[in-house]
């Protein structure tokens, strides 16, 4: 891929500034992923404040450095799906149910409102929605030790 | 279950508790903390607990994951941001030029941080104006903004989450079904106790047949016709009375049995739509179909076969006890030694196949929930040819139900056949024992006959008795799926103390209205007045929250924060019949029920004369192709009845809203599915049900929103613009591109508007 021909930088309200081939100048710019669980690496939009986007990037790495930990930062600021790594305890088997995890981003607990809202992504993937609307994901089950899947399996 | 944890773990932090420990050894004297929340993320966004509170004079805060205390002085010039986006909250404190600090927390705190927004907000506000700080006029809820009672500080319109998980014993609460029939139920347990006495003397007359009359007769005596007689009369007089009780017990039970479960799905079905759209968008719909038809049959099943016999069966082992201890208590003893093992036996696997049944049944509503999802989609099936497709979709849940069966089927159809095995092995036991007492002359032939004629019956019936194991957890999990409809509140409740609402103007306010569907914020920080009469036009991109703003505004669901007023009264103090009875809604796909055109036109008042009714239809202008149709107003309709037009759907659906003569109006979209021609003629209609009514309109075809008073145009939940057609168009603004990408055909941004329309509106302006 050429180089991009458009700037990002960070400004004091650290927010991503945008300047495009036209030299306009948009602040607020926030990068989304189009396919946040089947494809994370590939197909970033960059999306101004108003809901227009204004850039495509077909992949991360095809990025300048600075500018991809610019895109990665703000990415990892607004992304919120922590990736269930095990379950350590359910409060019971009927909904709703505490669960209490341990997640690449610490250890949390949350409320399953009811069975349906464990979606099956693919056959080993799986979203788990809290009662507030976060989106827990279990990427791989088959990588969950013994006592997590037999739990899991409880509401499945 | 040594992981489990206790139920009683607060999960979200109590809103209105006391100030941390830690928060009051930051203060200094004389100052105190007006609201503060528990962080729970840090700027990674990884969980860690922090803390911000605000006080007269300062912000507070230790950052997540850090012990050291940071505070900002309150002074003009700073602001305290707010903004949630997927499920994360996050407070932003900046001045003139920079950020100066942020906080983020997961929604389950955003009650707090909206009350240190808003304490804070109000300090800076006093700090940049000069004023005192403004008081609340009311004690306003810092979610949903209604009014609380003075000195209550939890609204009890945000606090009716409740996650406590329903009780195990669910099966019991089925009671409240059962009561009204509680005489009946007496009756059918009181003959089961006789019947199942009357079954106790065949087995205790073998003893004196065998003493009595054949060992006697081997031994040379001869046999005693008479005694003979009588003992051959005693069983067929006992086999006919357990015949006769058995018989009136079973009917009356089975007749109860129906009864509860008739009223179990009634009762569930009524519940169910009670319920708001919210629910029935979350769920499938061949899962609750299958929750209602399949599990209640499944409970009536049990309560008149399975619990039945159970009972039966646990009454005949105790009086078989009572018997055999009587006749001789030690044989009796050897009699009962496997049954300890057995219980043992049914205990371990109950855990096991209550939890492979409740899978069966999730399983098996997956398979329900395709045929419902494939068969009204069956058009868009066929057309992009996905027939293969799909059946491979069903195919493989079948595999998996399959699966899922085989799997519970190897740990039943072990639990059977070792059941039997002790069976055989228990007589074994008592012959040997028997044999034994015989041979040291301590009981009779006769005593043994009897005691292997009654375990004989008592085995095999604890073999069906094992079997209450799997029918009671399938009735229990059938149960708990009903239940889990029957314990949903709806997130539409009726109010605690309703307002009647007797003559209703029409007037409409929005108060700073938001709403979140999951963790999508659809709507937000909506104000809209609608006068009395007011025809308002809803305009924007598809996705723009209009028909999220009618959905509100109908009380399909309820405002995630600020209120819906009507005539100045919050809606959700309204009971919900009463507040819809003032609604008409023509939507842009009009639901007919199958029934006749006339009961169509008279949903929404059955008691309509047959006069109202066509004149509705008159001013809906759909008399006319009514009386076309072989059967004028009798006609059959209907989703597979017969083929109306959708322009002839709408005028009947235009009817329907015209005949219960509502003061509000909604039309969402209702006359975007059809052609130019038949508009028209939908419009002429629209036009009388519109008069003298607050109407508010949603459509793409911005030419059919002229007559509107003022136009309402709204952007990704928010209202960007309000005013006439013309002053809109004056303004150049949001409006002006629509109606210009309509009219030029350029740059068609409305999603959802085809090219042949696009043409037409064209042609129009």
């Amino acid at each position: 891929m050429p180089k991009p021909d458009f700037q990002l930088s960070r400004n004091a309200f650290d927010r991503l500034s945008f300047r495009g081939a036209d030299g306009e100048l948009h602040d607020g710019v926030v990068p989304v992923r189009a396919f946040p669980i089947a494809d994370p690496q590939h197909g970033i939009a960059l999306v101004g404040a108003d809901g227009h986007e204004l850039a495509w990037i077909d992949s991360l790495a095809d990025l300048p450095e600075a500018m991809r930990a610019l895109v990665e930062a703000e990415l990892a600021a607004r992304e919120f799906m922590p990736q269930i790594r095990r379950l350590s305890g359910v409060s019971s088997f009927a909904t709703p149910s505490t669960w209490r995890v341990e997640t690449d981003r610490g250890d949390t607990e949350f409320v399953l409102k009811g069975e349906e809202d464990i979606h099956r992504l693919s056959a080993q993937t799986l979203l788990v929605v809290d009662s507030h609307g976060i989106q827990f994901l279990i990427r791989d089950l088959a990588a969950l030790d013994a006592g997590s899947r037999r739990l899991l399996d409880r509401f499945l | 279950m040594p992981n489990e944890i206790s139920p009683l773990s607060p999960l979200a932090p109590a809103r209105f508790d006391a100030v941390p420990a830690e928060l009051e050894t930051q203060l200094a004297s004389g100052e105190n903390v007006l609201a503060h929340v528990e962080v729970d993320l840090d700027a990674g966004l990884r969980f860690a607990r922090g803390l911000l509170a605000v006080t007269e004079r300062r912000l507070l805060a230790r950052d997540p994951g850090s012990e050291a205390w940071r505070s900002w002085d309150l002074r003009a010039g700073l602001s305290l941001r707010h903004s949630d986006h997927a499920g994360v909250g996050t407070l932003e404190l900046c001045d003139e030029v920079s950020r100066l600090a942020s906080w983020r927390y997961t929604l389950g705190r955003n009650v707090a941080a909206l009350q240190v927004l808003d304490h804070a907000e109000r300090r800076l506000e006093s700090l940049s104006t000069g004023r005192p700080v403004r008081v609340r006029e009311e004690n306003l809820c810092p979610q949903c903004k209604t009014a609380l009672e003075p000195g209550q500080e939890e609204c009890p319109i945000c606090s009716r989450e409740i996650h406590a998980p329903p009780s195990t014993w669910t099966l019991l609460r089925l009671w409240r079904f059962a009561r009204p029939y509680r005489g009946a139920l007496f009756a059918g347990f009181a003959l089961t106790l006789m019947t199942t006495a009357a079954n106790m003397i065949p087995p205790y007359l073998t003893m004196p047949i065998m003493d009595k009359v054949l060992i006697p007769y081997q031994n040379g005596v001869p046999i005693d016709a008479h005694l003979v007689a009588l003992y051959l009369g005693g069983l067929l007089l006992a086999a006919l009375l357990g015949w006769g009780l058995g018989w009136a017990r079973t009917y009356i039970l089975a007749l109860v049995s129906e009864r509860i479960g008739a009223d179990l799905r009634t009762a569930t079905y009524e519940h169910l739509l009670r319920l708001s759209l919210e629910y029935f968008g979350g769920k499938r719909t061949g899962d609750l179909i299958s929750r209602i038809g399949s599990e209640s049959d499944r409970i009536c099943v049990f309560l008149s076969l399975h619990l039945l016999d159970f009972a039966n069966d646990v009454l005949m082992i105790v009086m078989t006890a009572v018997i055999l201890f009587s006749i001789n208590p030690w044989l009796a003893l050897v009699t009962f030694v496997p049954l300890p093992l057995i219980a043992w036996m049914i205990h371990v696997v109950r855990d096991r196949l209550r939890t492979g049944f409740e899978k069966i049944d999730r399983v098996w509503s997956e398979v329900t929930s395709i045929l419902a999802d494939t068969i009204p989609g069956i058009r868009v099936v066929k057309a992009f040819a996905q027939e293969k497709r799909e059946t491979a979709r069903f195919r493989e849940a079948n595999r998996h139900n399959l699966l899922v069966n085989d799997r519970i089927n190897k740990t039943w159809s072990l639990f059977s056949p070792t059941v039997t095995l002790l069976t055989e092995i228990g007589l074994l036991v008592v012959w040997a024992f028997g044999i034994w007492q015989v041979s040291k002359s301590e009981i009779t032939v006769g005593v043994l006959t009897a005691f292997l004629a009654y375990i004989g019956r008592f085995y095999t019936r604890l073999d069906s008795m094992s079997r209450i194991v799997s029918v009671t957890q399938k009735a229990a999990s059938g149960a708990k799926r009903i239940f889990d409809i029957l314990d949903h509140v709806s997130s539409v409740p009726e109010p605690a103390n309703p307002v009647h609402l007797e003559h209703v103007e029409g007037r409409i306010a929005l108060r700073s209205v938001g709403f979140r569907y999951g963790n999508r914020s659809v709507i937000r920080d909506l104000d809209l007045d609608i006068r009395p009469g007011e025809m308002i036009g809803l305009v924007g991109h598809s996705g723009s929250g209009k028909s999220t703003l009618v959905n509100l505004i109908c009380r399909f669901y309820d405002v995630t924060e600020g209120s819906i007023q009507i005539d100045g009264i919050d809606v959700r103090s309204v009971p919900v019949a009463d507040y819809r009875r003032h609604i008409g809604l023509v939507l842009q796909e009009p639901f007919l029920f199958f029934g006749s055109i006339a009961d169509n036109i008279a949903y929404g008042r059955p008691d309509a004369t047959r006069a109202e009714i066509v004149a509705a239809a008159r001013a809906a202008n759909a008399h006319e192709f009514i009386l076309r149709l072989p059967q004028g107003y009798d006609s059959l309709v209907g989703e597979r009845g017969q083929g109306l037009s959708g322009g002839e759907r709408q005028r009947i659906s235009i009817a329907r809203a015209l005949l219960i003569d509502p003061r509000i109006l909604i039309l969402d979209e209702a006359t975007s599915s059809v052609d130019t021609e038949t508009e028209k003629e939908i419009q002429k209609a629209l036009d009388n049900l519109v008069r003298g009514r607050t109407t508010i309109a949603i459509a793409h075809r911005l030419s059919t929103l002229r007559q509107a008073d003022r136009l309402v145009v709204m952007d990704r939940g928010r209202i960007v613009e309000i005013g006439s057609h013309d002053a809109l168009m004056a303004r150049e603004g949001h409006y002006w591109r629509l109606y210009q990408a309509q009219a030029r055909n350029v740059d068609v941004e409305l999603d959802d508007l085809g090219r042949e329309e696009v043409e037409v509106a064209v042609a129009e302006a």
